[in-house]
């Protein structure tokens, strides 16, 4: 083993400590910028949002900049549950877009997300499996043959938590088995953290199937895989919630970002990524 | 003058030692008060002991130290006469090789499970003829030993190149004029010799494999007692309570604090073996 000089050492701490310093300055003088300023607001806008939402938010940070020049919209995405523990942990957010009320409501119960919060969205569920449908899989049905690869989220994830609710409502169908959940349950390989790792197993083809949203067959997915629709009898239908956290450090900023999501304009963008509007 | 000399040093002597020791505390905390933190947290904890025999935790656990094992034997078996051939031939590539085996060090663990999905997934390179040979890889403890092996396996080569470098090459010429072939003298003379170094890079590797979570979660996925060893498990739990993750932290930091600490007091006393 080869040690540095001790002056290299010095030299490496000197730096980290200087930089942690400018870190420090920094983070100081930042947090002191919002001041609503006529409809226009400004400052740093930090949103935590379902991995769901990943596309369509974009889109929504970019729409509600241009709308507020001089606000700037951070968007942090992941699986619904692990924002949720993010924020329990003390992670800085303004607004919380969860994909269902239970993350929600436990975000709500931990005392870092406000009580009163908007559903913005709906959303579906669907069957996705690779283009060219090596194995076959041509109806809900064919999830339960032995030997399929499926790929879930987690039963803490949002999508997983529907997935199973499907799973479920379809086994006391009298189109499938009493057992028809059991071995479907039997394939599944992996317990994925959030939506869009579930969408990728499928889209690189590791996976034959996987269970996730209709607004994640995207047109990135689309030439990459094939879906199977789930009636709506069965069909779980998400409900999307929002909320500014209980101590947003831009209110302003996080209450015009909630009313954009819910404002025609942010509703028609939701639409256009294939989830259900809520506003007329 | 030697004594004005020594006057005038001993404040900055004094100095030094101040800064030195300050330098060494900052560093000392700075890497140690999140592992003391975790522990701690962990201990306070009325539930530490069933968290830990959970069956979440044990499964995690079986199944780190079983692929681990692999991974390390696996190691081992091909790393060390690669080790071997790069310290003691000179062939045209061998630099080449050389920084290709330090390669899975600097990457991002990303790069590593996508580049074994790119290799060795279902629609990756060797993806058809593995299907064929009836070779499953996705979503098996296959996959996971095969992202240990590929994160894990240069911290052992490289010690192991290191020690063989450092043998004297007299000491092997000897050992083949008493008629040894060079099999022998790999096996009798540079293995033994090399020990502490092969012994130094096997910790290193079976530690970094313990640890390995980027390149497993990719090219693995995650299911309880299949792919999710203690990490991804930990990654796992934390979205549901703290407990678990505590738990499985500390026998982390307590297994691995241990085996390095053994390991250091065992390499000490056979350099002062050699050294007398």
């Amino acid at each position: 083993m080869i040690l540095p000089a001790p002056r290299a050492i010095l030299f490496i701490l000197c730096v980290l400590i200087a930089a942690g310093g400018l870190a420090a300055c920094d983070e100081s003088d930042g947090s002191s910028s919002s001041s609503p300023n006529g409809s226009a607001v400004d400052g740093d806008v930090v949103v935590f949002a379902a991995a769901s939402l990943t596309d369509a938010f974009a889109e929504i940070g970019e729409a509600f900049e241009a709308a507020n020049p001089d606000a700037n919209v951070t968007l942090n995405f992941g699986g619904s549950q692990e924002l949720r523990t993010q924020l329990g942990q003390g992670a800085r957010a303004d607004v919380f877009a969860s994909a269902n009320a239970t993350q929600m409501n436990l975000a709500v119960d931990a005392g870092v997300v406000d009580p009163a919060s908007d559903i913005f969205a709906g959303n579906r569920l669907v069957v996705i499996v690779p283009a060219g449908n090596a194995v076959g899989l041509e109806t809900l049905l064919d999830l339960a043959n032995d030997g399929i690869l499926l790929v879930l989220a987690n039963e803490d994830v949002p999508v997983g938590e529907y997935a199973r609710a499907f799973l479920e409502k379809a086994s006391n169908d009298p189109a499938f088995r009493p057992d028809y959940a059991d071995d479907v349950l039997a394939n599944l390989v992996s317990e994925e953290p959030n939506v869009r790792q579930v969408a990728a197993k499928v889209q690189l083809g590791e996976a034959d199937a996987g269970i996730v949203y209709s607004s994640d067959v995207t047109s990135d997915l689309t030439e990459d895989v094939e879906t199977i629709e789930i009636p709506d009898a069965l069909n779980e239908v998400a409900m999307y919630p929002i909320a500014l956290t209980s101590e947003p450090e831009n209110e302003a900023g996080a209450r015009a970002f909630v009313a954009f999501v819910l404002s025609a304009e942010g509703q028609a963008i939701l639409e256009s990524y294939g989830f259900l509007p809520v506003q007329p | 003058m030697s004594v004005s000399v020594r006057t005038q040093r001993s404040p900055r002597a004094a100095v030094e030692v101040a800064v030195t020791g300050i330098l060494v505390l900052t560093v000392v905390a700075f890497l140690g008060l999140p592992l003391v933190a975790i522990v701690e947290r962990a201990i306070s904890q009325t539930a530490l002991l069933d968290a830990i025999s959970s069956s979440d935790s044990t499964q995690a656990l079986r199944l780190s130290l079983q692929t681990t094992t692999i991974s390390l034997i696996l190691i081992l078996l091909f790393g060390t006469p690669v080790a071997y051939v790069l310290a003691r031939a000179r062939f045209p590539g061998r630099d080449v090789i050389d920084a290709l085996i330090d390669l899975p060090i600097v990457l991002p663990p990303a790069v590593g499970g996508l580049g074994l999905l790119m290799a060795f997934g279902r629609q990756g390179l060797l993806g058809e003829s593995l299907d064929d040979a009836g070779i499953e890889i996705a979503f098996t403890t296959t996959a996971v030993i095969l992202a240990q092996t590929f994160v894990a396996s240069p911290f052992y080569i490289r010690s192991a190149k290191a020690g063989f470098d450092s043998i004297d090459r007299d000491l092997e010429a000897v050992a083949s004029t008493l008629g040894s072939s060079r099999f022998e003298t790999f096996r009798r003379v540079a293995i033994p010799v090399a020990m502490p170094s092969l012994l130094a890079g096997a910790v290193m590797a079976w530690a970094r494999a313990l640890g390995e979570f980027g390149a497993t979660i990719m090219f693995a996925g995650s299911f309880a007692g299949r792919t999710q060893t203690v990490p991804l498990a930990i990654y796992r739990e934390l979205e549901t309570g703290l407990d678990v993750p505590l738990a499985l932290s500390t026998v982390l930091i307590v297994v691995s604090f241990g085996v390095l600490f053994v390991f250091r007091l065992l390499t000490r006393k056979a350099a002062t073996g050699w050294g007398s």
